[in-house]
């Protein structure tokens, strides 16, 4: 057997393989139109912070980690977003999913973010939201009700997160 | 040529597909989900646990080997990693 | 003839499999992208020690992110090679030569895949050799796992200093297939499984064989086939260390088998240091027409101890010092690596003492790799 044969028949298999993957992963628990599932974190600096105490204000749940690439590239466009619209009744919560707290503030400290930093080291939180990319920004409605699910983050959708946030501050 | 490395390597290949399939939902095969989350990554993110570090300093020692032994190859696919995106 | 026909027929098949392959990847739904490689800066310094033989050189590599989803590396690698080896000083003189070679490829990400095309040339003045190469990898089943098809086609010509009547010509293909599969949120497996087929060319022109105790030019086959398998593992062991294994299997038409088994171990002390340690350890069988002293007339017969029943130890050390760091904006290291091989010929003599052949090598890297 030469081996082209061999070789193109296994790979043959395989792009057969790759091209039937054609399944987005489960939605999870979180799901547009429903209520945003409630949460008490503890801050970076100190005091707790509970999600459904912020009812009546457009939120955005952003996780984010140190290890990840495109979280630290979100982060300052996230942190314009805070500025521009907090006294509107904006309010951006980052649940931060590290091991290691200090490494969470020096990095957020680096990134010089305003916005409450919320630590989620054990996962509970992420795990309530069934995360599945890093990072994910949730925005939710005056009500409670989570209208958007963002996915990952690429140059350019923090121009998405202020149309939909201007929306719902409306 | 030796049968063994052939069909071992088809079988893998094969196995690693059934796996994969596990994950599509119009295939109905009894389903696998992915058991490590995108946020329980943070040590596979670490560059120590990356295959391939510096490129410049693997191709020297790769073309060393490759000069003075027999064997060559099957030295790389890179993976794990942060999963963002 | 029979060889260009084949050859055609695998363009065909592989068009078809690379165009069922792309069609597959742009169906693929979801948001996941991968994501591509960092901007990166790297500067090398190598010295290889050993046998005789010693070749050093600096080499560059610098990688640029166009456009948000094209990155372009261009690298450039200089060998300058002193050459006192056994079989040079045995048969001939010690010679110097420089061996320059340049790299450019191009990665592009698309969703979950990544598509690199790339291409080489090196340049010795009696060979010179051109390569491109193909690689595609996909992100599968939420990011766990890495599925990567690869190609490369390399084109080669051999001279042969003072001969300009000696002109030959040699082919190569590469087909790579791998998985990579994260086990745990700790340990993360890969796979990686390789053809390669070779055609034309395949020894030295410099090279002699012994035949009942007289030199001749050596005879190779001008074909070879072979199938290598590796398996890695790396785990991480919970105190900013991780320790790593791998283990490849070389098999080919020359009937020449090789294990290569590695075990390496890294830590990280304070906050910008980091090292690595290694031991590798390396065996292989004879080509089935190698011979140290041909007692009969074959067909084939080569003395070139790279073919020869052998194996090497290795233990090496790696340190590397971050110097500054920016998170999200930049980061610049100072590398140094150092191995020591010893290699032990059961069946090569060293026809200075008689012995079996042995020597030991040094290799020492001195790099510094800036990442933005």
């Amino acid at each position: 057997m030469t081996p082209p044969s061999l070789v193109s028949r296994t790979l043959g298999l395989l792009a057969f393989a790759l091209a039937t993957l054609a399944s987005p992963l489960a939605t999870g628990a979180v799901a547009t139109q429903a209520s945003a599932p409630d949460f008490t974190l503890r801050t970076m600096n100190g005091p707790n912070l509970r999600l459904a105490e912020q009812r009546g204000r457009v939120v955005m749940v952003n996780f984010w980690a140190t290890w990840c690439g495109p979280c630290r590239q979100e982060m300052p466009q996230l942190d314009r977003l805070y500025q521009k619209y907090k006294s509107s009744g904006f309010v951006l919560l980052g649940v931060n999913v590290d091991e290691d707290v200090r490494k969470a503030t020096d990095v957020a400290a680096k990134l010089g973010v305003t916005f409450p930093v919320l630590l989620d080291t054990d996962k509970a939180v992420s795990k309530l939201y069934d995360l599945s990319t890093m990072p994910s920004t949730v925005i939710i409605d005056r009500d409670g009700k989570v209208r958007y699910l963002h996915r990952g983050y690429l140059a350019g959708y923090e121009d998405n997160y202020d149309k939909q946030i201007r929306e719902l501050l409306k | 040529m030796s049968p063994l490395p052939r069909a071992g390597v088809a079988a893998l290949l094969v196995l690693g597909a059934t796996l994969l399939l596990g994950g599509c939902s119009s295939v109905s095969v009894p389903t696998v989900e992915p058991w490590v989350k995108p946020y329980e990554r943070e040590r596979l993110a670490d560059p120590i646990m990356r295959f391939s570090r510096s490129a410049l300093p693997e191709k020297h020692i790769e073309h060393v080997r490759d000069v003075r032994e027999g064997s060559r190859g099957a030295t790389g696919v890179q993976g794990g990693g942060c999963g963002c995106n | 003839m029979a060889a260009t026909r084949a050859a055609l027929s695998l363009w065909r098949r592989l068009a078809a499999l690379l165009g069922s392959l792309l069609g597959g990847l742009l169906a693929i739904g979801g948001v996941r992208a991968a994501d591509l490689p960092e901007d990166t800066g790297e500067g090398l310094l190598h010295v290889y020690k050993g046998g005789g033989v010693t070749a050093a050189g600096p080499a560059f590599l610098v990688r640029k992110s166009v456009a948000d989803r094209f990155s372009l590396t261009g690298s450039y690698y200089l060998d300058a090679v002193s050459n006192a080896s056994i079989d040079v000083v045995t048969t001939a003189s010690k010679y110097k030569e420089t061996r320059h070679e340049f790299a450019l490829s191009g990665d592009y990400v698309y969703r979950d895949s990544q598509i690199t095309l790339g291409g080489s040339t090196s340049h010795e003045p009696d060979y010179t050799a051109n390569r491109f190469s193909l690689d595609i990898s996909q992100e599968v089943f939420g990011g766990m796992t890495t599925v990567a098809l690869g190609f490369t086609r390399g084109d080669d010509k051999v001279g042969k200093k003072d001969s300009p009547e000696f002109s030959d010509t040699a082919r190569h293909w590469q087909y790579r297939v791998g998985i990579s599969q994260i086990l745990s949120p700790r340990w993360i497996m890969s796979l990686n499984a390789e053809a390669l087929s070779d055609d034309g060319y395949l020894g030295s022109p410099y090279r002699a064989a012994q035949v009942f105790g007289a030199a001749v030019p050596e005879r190779n086959p001008r074909t070879r086939s072979a199938r290598a398998l590796m398996l890695r593992v790396n785990g991480d062991l919970g105190s900013r260390d991780a320790m790593h294994a791998s283990y490849r299997y070389y098999t080919d038409t020359w009937e020449i088998k090789g294990h290569t088994l590695e075990l390496g171990y890294s830590r990280y002390f304070q906050e910008t240091w980091l090292a690595d340690a290694y031991l590798r350890y390396y065996t292989q069988d004879k080509a089935s027409f190698y011979s140290d002293n041909a007692q009969s007339e074959t067909l084939y017969v080569s003395r070139n101890r790279q073919l020869s029943t052998f194996d090497n130890a290795a233990i090496g050390a790696k340190v590397s010092w971050l110097w500054r760091k920016e998170p999200g904006k930049y980061e610049v290291k100072f590398n140094g690596a150092y191995e020591f091989v010893h290699f032990k010929f059961k069946d090569f003599t060293d026809l200075r003492s008689g012995d079996k052949y042995a020597y030991s090598a040094s290799i020492l890297q001195l790099y510094v790799t800036g990442t933005f």
